[in-house]
């Protein structure tokens, strides 16, 4: 078994409104960033597992998105897989 | 009518809940997300609050506790279950109601009286209500944004299956009378089979005339009228 890091990036479904978003985008225009056509707001989250395989630590956080951290009627994920170094590792 | 009301750490309407359903003279009793078993009650509530502060998402972390194995069983087999505020945000994060709830429109946390139209006078939770009849009730959140894509909302409306719109006094569903920017001004929504039925205010908090309203009473007299009141057997 290896320690890996799991980095899982959850976002609102294309086309849905974010308000949130929506704001930030707004007061980036007040700030004179008139430029910014869209601003979409998720969730970053990192976990650090076991895994035999950087396959199977992918095919557990696919799972893990679709039980509990997306929700499929809203939102999209993506996960990338690291091996964990002594750097992603926390003390 | 015997009413499990289901609490998990967050929640701050189970006592609303718990008071409402005494005065209609049923029977509650408290039940904790930890239990893993709701006992013989005729109906499930599951109330408004924050559980788990709203972490990750309004309802989800609480769709794990170990008591909602045993709350879908019960919808399963064809037991009512009455989800409020944040009870709806469960049901819906459970998959036990299609949907989900989004941050409002307006991002603001949403809470003052708002008006609804009853959509369905035929359901198991809105019997007592005459068709079209507005509602005076609270809100009070800041996810109750519906949302479901478009083939879902057209089936819910096909089959009568959203019991509330937000309206304003004349019974119009105008855009400026929908407080969270819901999809379709929907308010409440019932599931394909009928027994399972999720809304955003807080008919709870409306049942006596100090507190404003009593509008919220007949869906808990729907209820009882469906079982003996103190559930006896």
């Amino acid at each position: 078994m290896s320690r890996f890091r799991l980095e899982i990036r959850v976002t609102p479904r294309p086309g849905l409104l974010d308000p949130e978003g929506k704001a930030i985008q707004n007061a980036l225009h007040s700030l004179d960033y008139e430029h910014v056509h869209d601003v979409r707001v998720g969730k970053l989250l990192y976990l650090d597992v076991e895994a035999a395989s950087n396959e199977e630590a992918r095919k557990g956080a696919d799972a893990m998105c679709r039980r509990l951290l997306a929700n499929p009627v809203t939102e999209d994920f993506e996960i990338e897989v690291q091996e964990a170094t002594e750097e992603t590792v926390p003390a | 009518m015997r009413v499990a009301i289901v609490t998990f750490p967050g929640s701050n309407c189970d006592y609303d809940l718990y008071k409402c359903v005494q005065l209609v003279g049923g029977a509650p009793e408290f039940r904790w997300h930890r239990d893993v078993e709701l006992g013989e009650v005729d109906v499930v509530m599951l109330p408004g609050g924050f559980s788990y502060g709203d972490y990750l998402r309004a309802g989800a972390i609480a769709t794990m506790s170990p008591i909602m194995e045993a709350v879908k069983d019960f919808a399963g087999s064809g037991g009512p279950v009455v989800g409020i505020c944040n009870g709806f945000q469960m049901l819906c994060e459970s998959g036990l109601l299609p949907g989900a709830l989004l941050r409002n429109r307006s991002l603001l946390f949403a809470s003052r009286d708002v008006l609804l139209r009853v959509e369905n006078t035929s359901s198991t939770f809105t019997q007592e209500y005459q068709a079209g009849q507005i509602l005076r009730m609270p809100i009070a959140h800041a996810e109750g944004n519906y949302h479901a894509d478009e083939e879902t909302l057209d089936r819910l409306e096909g089959e009568g299956r959203v019991l509330f719109r937000y309206t304003d006094a004349e019974g119009e569903a105008a855009d400026s009378a929908n407080p969270n920017g819901s999809a379709r001004s929907i308010a409440g929504i019932l599931n394909e089979s009928g027994n399972v039925m999720g809304m955003m205010p807080h008919p709870e908090r409306a049942v006596e005339p100090i507190l404003g309203s009593v509008d919220g009473l007949g869906l808990f007299q729907t209820l009882l009228s469906h079982f003996s009141p103190l559930g006896a057997v």
